[in-house]
């Protein structure tokens, strides 16, 4: 249910962007979610579907592409992607990590008219 | 026609995090986020802490409610200042709900203050709001299986405490699992077991609370 305050904010920097850029409609939304988000793709197109009604982006397609979650060992001093339900390091099994990639939740660009 | 955006889709919430947490920082004021299920015993556990650390700390409390405010009013009773969000029905609670709060209690006089989140596991761990740390509860009658089915909650805490664990042995609940599996998506996280029936456990949490607490307001442990 988180979802609908998170797609609201989705539909506002789309509106804002793309009227700033003088478009008349909104078709794409492309956004990147790292898998260690809790949020429900379909959920946001569906709650967008509804809330997008009337606004330039009504009927917009958003292109939700998930990150895999990146870490670098401190151990190993190494790179490597991981199950977020396995927290640790591929090579070497240290849990002595810091995270690169996984966490991100933005949008990338808009396609318009 | 492609328009580069590059927009932090949570900045309206995280942008009010920092803020928050910038304000407690000045004010050398320490907020513990505590999440759970309905029923997993948030309230006892906030009342149970209160009991044993306003000797040394001075304590607040933000109570979140989809509705009412039961919860407030027996921490009123206690003496406590207390402030309740009532979300009119929402899932969990955003930073801008604490940055409202903050006038409403006087941060210097105040060391610790513990929110208590909506009982939810689910929609309050994608939301910062200003936390020096998270508190996770989970309680024997929910199930050894529930760290594995919401793993967010469990991988974005830095202490699960298993609540009502004198209840254990009527529910066959494999506590070892539950350690396990929080520490395979946490590996850092620290495991309680409580119960405020008979305040076992209760020690081991407050000694931990008091090292963070202190930690975070810059106070040299006594």
């Amino acid at each position: 249910m988180h979802e609908l305050a998170i797609t609201q904010s989705i539909l506002d920097i789309a509106e804002k962007v793309a009227q700033e850029h003088g478009a008349t409609r909104v078709r794409e939304v492309h956004i990147k979610l790292g898998e260690y988000s809790g949020v429900v793709p379909q959920c946001v197109q569906d709650y967008f579907d509804v809330i997008s009604q009337g606004t330039i982006a009504q009927g917009a397609v958003l292109d939700i592409q998930r990150l895999p979650v990146v870490i670098h060992c401190l151990d190993c001093d190494q790179d490597g992607q991981i199950d977020r339900r396995h927290v640790r390091c591929p090579r070497c099994g240290s849990t002595h990590l810091k995270l690169i990639q996984g966490r991100e939740f933005y949008i990338e660009s808009l396609e318009v008219d | 026609m492609e328009i580069k955006v590059m927009h932090q889709v949570m900045a309206w919430n995280e942008d009010v995090s920092d803020a928050v947490k910038a304000t407690l920082a000045d004010h050398q004021v320490c907020l513990v986020n505590v999440m759970g299920s309905p029923g997993a015993g948030k309230t006892s556990t906030i009342v149970a802490l209160i009991n044993a650390l306003r000797e040394n700390y001075r304590i607040g409390v933000i109570e979140g409610d989809i509705a009412g405010q039961i919860d407030a009013d027996a921490i009123h009773a206690m003496g406590i200042p207390v402030t309740q969000i009532d979300t009119d029905g929402a899932c969990h609670i955003e930073a801008m709900s604490i940055e409202k709060m903050l006038p409403e209690f006087d941060l210097d006089s105040l060391d610790v203050i513990f929110v208590e989140n909506i009982g939810n596991l689910v929609c309050p761990a994608e939301f910062n709001i200003g936390e020096s740390f998270r508190l996770a509860l989970l309680s024997i009658p929910e199930g050894d299986d529930k760290v594995e089915k919401y793993p967010l909650m469990f991988a974005t805490t830095q202490a699960l405490v298993m609540n009502k664990y004198d209840l254990k042995d009527y529910f066959d609940f494999d506590d070892q699992r539950v350690e396990r599996s929080a520490r395979e998506q946490n590996p850092e996280v620290a495991v309680f077991r409580l119960s405020n029936r008979d305040g076992s456990g209760l020690g081991e949490l407050v000694d931990w609370l008091s090292q963070k607490i202190d930690a975070q307001i810059g106070r040299c442990p006594s």
